[in-house]
């Protein structure tokens, strides 16, 4: 396996209501970058982070999807991703929880990451009883409680309104600097915010292109005219792919 | 003082519709009593019917407790024997078709004249409502909670009991409180059929002897158990699982 990728899927296919979603597909993730999966709704970049999470297993046909040796895998999705029976502690030490080995060495962690991500004031507050920008601020910090080195986000800013959008997508780059990051999107402003590396997805099967690869500290500001025509083309691209 | 009044004013009504049914029709003693005169069974009575009483509690209680037991039981194992599902599902569905009443004179030909034929139809009466909710709850836990299991890697138990039986609390709850209402009627038929405790064997005991009010004061017995006990699974679901209302 190549050096520079942290996970490399090789000829994979998998079908969805017995047609070839993947055929072949191949597929690399550079280590330490942050890429975006860009496309429209339902053309398949979900199932695509699920497989390199291994939750698809029962439906791929064949292929191959190698980890990076001491890859651990976080996944972060849409709303609702919290245990409601669990207090919002219990949530951030998720992993701790259902292996039954907190400590309080883990407490402590939990609490920190949460005070990282401004929610140590809302700590006796149930998870229903949070917005849905506190929630995703807990999955965050469940997230960096699992110190794991490769972070896969399923669409995790869809659901919230504009600026709580902005502020924990700036939140996010500034935690998960670090780390490798493949984020789901159908947003063009977003993957140029986000993203080191664009990858439009489209047709069935399943063709994935590279569209631009960015440079400087993240997250890149729109304010830039060459992103801005970026995201112009981005949309263009996503517009043909939909037609 | 507002939930109070919810209560005394629909029971106000219909001990004024009871009597008023009475003065209208003319009706005499043996076939509907006053509401005084059960009022005066209940307390002259009270030792008869509180040991009674004791009997058909006992036999719900242990009813409902075997039967989430079962239930419970068998929906775990619909969830994970996958090929039993087709063979035990049409079978669990028959069951309800057969009508208790038909099998419980079989049930204390079996089970004899005691507790347990009792328990065995109060069993099966509320078996169904919690197998299939609870079952209902295992299969439809949400995805994004059972992705989270698979990334940490539980195995197929923590993973039931961990993530799957938590999520379906809220779907077992509601059978639950489906279930305690209708237990007092598998213990009722068992008491009927043969027995020589309870309050069903009181009320045909009564119903024989023409103490129509003994009978309805039993039968008023048995709706405030079935609504206290109906009442108390509300309260501990609502306790106990506090985010099920906030699901959606």
């Amino acid at each position: 396996m190549n050096n520079n990728f942290i996970a490399q899927i090789q000829n994979l296919n998998l079908d969805f209501k017995a047609k070839p979603l993947f055929k072949n597909l191949n597929f690399n993730i550079l280590e330490n970058k942050n890429t975006a999966l860009l496309g429209s709704s339902g053309v398949g970049k979900s199932t695509l982070l699920r497989c390199i999470a291994n939750l698809e297993r029962e439906t791929i046909t064949s292929g191959e999807i190698t980890l990076k040796e001491n890859t651990n895998i976080a996944w972060l999705s849409q709303e609702n991703s919290l245990y409601p029976w669990l207090s919002i502690l219990d949530n951030v030490q998720l992993f701790y929880h259902l292996k039954g080995c907190k400590t309080k060495k883990t407490l402590q962690k939990a609490k920190e990451i949460l005070d990282q991500v401004n929610m140590s004031k809302h700590l006796d507050k149930k998870t229903y009883e949070l917005s849905g920008g506190q929630k995703q601020r807990v999955a965050l910090a469940r997230t960096l409680m699992q110190d794991s080195n490769l972070i896969l986000m399923d669409e995790p800013f869809s659901a919230l309104d504009a600026i709580t959008k902005i502020q924990l997508q700036d939140l996010t780059c500034d935690l998960l600097k670090d780390k490798t990051v493949v984020l789901v999107t159908h947003d063009p402003q977003e993957a140029i915010k986000l993203a080191n590396h664009i990858y439009i997805l489209e047709n069935q099967p399943v063709s994935i292109k590279e569209v631009a690869s960015l440079e400087g500290n993240l997250p890149h500001q729109l304010s830039n005219e060459k992103l801005w025509n970026l995201q112009e083309e981005l949309i263009s691209k996503l517009k043909e792919s939909n037609l | 003082m507002k939930k109070l009044f919810k209560i005394l004013l629909p029971t106000i009504f219909l001990l004024g519709l009871w009597q008023g049914l009475i003065i209208i029709f003319d009706l005499p003693h043996y076939m509907l009593p006053q509401p005084k005169d059960v009022f005066l069974q209940l307390i002259n009575q009270y030792d008869l019917l509180l040991e009674h009483t004791q009997t058909t509690l006992l036999e719900i209680i242990l009813g409902i407790i075997l039967g989430c037991f079962f239930g419970l039981s068998s929906a775990f194992a619909l969830l994970y024997f996958k090929k039993i599902e087709k063979y035990l599902l049409p079978i669990l569905v028959i069951s309800q078709a057969i009508p208790v009443f038909a099998i419980a004179p079989l049930l204390v030909l079996w089970f004899g004249y005691g507790l347990a034929s009792k328990i065995v139809m109060t069993v099966i009466i509320i078996y169904f409502p919690i197998t299939s909710a609870c079952y209902d709850g295992l299969k439809n836990t949400p995805k994004q909670w059972l992705d989270l299991a698979h990334t940490y890697k539980l195995t197929p138990l923590q993973t039931l009991f961990k993530v799957r039986f938590k999520a379906s609390l809220p779907s077992l709850a509601s059978g639950l409180k489906i279930a305690v209402c209708i237990a007092p009627i598998g213990a009722v038929i068992g008491e009927w059929v043969g027995s020589s405790k309870g309050l069903g064997y009181l009320m045909l005991h009564a119903n024989a002897r023409m103490q129509i009010d003994l009978m309805f004061s039993a039968l008023f017995i048995l709706i405030i158990l079935t609504l206290s006990i109906y009442f108390l699974t509300d309260y501990l679901t609502k306790k106990f699982i506090p985010w099920a209302s906030h699901l959606h």
